[in-house]
């Protein structure tokens, strides 16, 4: 139990201390780089919770494919982001007073909120034993299951977001010349070569 | 010393609203903005598993996938639009965003 504690202040205190430097480093880079740390100690939690499933996708999904993707666009694009950073402190007396307010009611409702005598009754898919059925096996029995369209659904929407992206930022120069292939394979001798009969000593007109 | 369900809503809590601090202070740049987004997105996921968990209903970890994926989609979609914008502009000034407002 104490082991539990420690380990759960320690991801806990990394995850919100990177998750400030996110928003207030200066350069983009590290804001990029304090991210990967906030979900690789969001993911130490998710195994402290028992998902380790899911905290395994968090690492391989968000730290191996979107952080990576922001890196790339913080790199590729040539921004003077110090200009961008010009005025963030007069923003911070209405940000933090939002922030102030949002955060005391949120902990508020954490310090007086109780479940309910119902809940256990309306408990649709039970976790099982982690000593009988592993957590990855118990998530994929629902998720193939019960939830197939969910799962459907979520394909769904990557293909769309992948479509969109492609279409979004695939970019042709119009002084570009390709290979078309079409046109090439539908020529006949018709089309590509004259026969032309040049009377001798004259040459071609 | 037992660590709660509490405990992890209170964390969720906290990222939520430093998400939320991060959106009103980097208001210039859109990076920032949807690295915000993307903590925000975390913090629903901490809560979605610590409730998961602590009422022992796997549903929730179902969810929390799924808004993983839209989370992925969204930071895609949202990185196309900026380089799109920034071939076309030249900056990624929000403000400039408002452009055919006359």
């Amino acid at each position: 139990m104490t082991l539990q504690a420690i380990f759960f202040y320690l991801f806990g205190g990394i995850t919100v201390a990177a998750a400030v430097m996110v928003i207030a480093a200066r350069n983009p880079v590290h804001s990029v780089l304090f991210l990967i740390l906030a979900f690789v100690n969001a993911a130490g939690l998710f195994v402290l919770m028992g998902a380790e499933f899911l905290a395994m996708i968090l690492i391989v999904v968000y730290v191996g494919a979107v952080a990576v993707l922001f890196l790339f666009v913080v790199m590729m694009l040539d921004v003077d982001f110090a200009e961008l950073r010009r005025g963030v402190l007069s923003y911070l007396p209405i940000g933090g007073l939002i922030g102030a307010v949002l955060l005391v009611e949120l902990l508020t409702i954490v310090g007086v909120w109780a479940i309910g005598p119902d809940v256990a009754k309306a408990i649709t898919a039970p976790i099982p034993p982690a000593n009988e059925v592993p957590n990855t096996h118990a998530l994929g029995l629902v998720l193939y299951t019960q939830y197939i369209y969910f799962f459907q659904a979520a394909g769904v929407i990557l293909l769309v977001a992948m479509i969109g992206a492609i279409v979004l930022t695939l970019h042709h120069k119009p002084n570009v010349r390709r290979q078309m292939i079409a046109e090439q394979v539908a020529r006949r001798k018709s089309s590509a070569i004259e026969i032309v009969k040049v009377k001798s000593g004259q040459g071609l007109q | 010393m037992i660590i709660g369900l509490g405990h992890y809503l209170s964390v969720a809590a906290i990222v939520f609203t430093l998400g939320v601090l991060g959106i009103f202070l980097n208001r210039k740049n859109v990076i920032i903005i949807l690295m915000s987004i993307e903590l925000i997105l975390l913090s629903v996921n901490i809560n979605l598993v610590a409730f998961s968990t602590f009422l022992g209903d796997i549903v929730g970890q179902v969810y929390a996938l799924i808004v993983l994926t839209v989370a992925a989609a969204e930071a895609a979609i949202g990185l196309a639009i900026l380089v799109a914008y920034f071939r076309n502009r030249g900056s990624i000034a929000v403000e400039d965003v408002d452009l055919l407002k006359g």
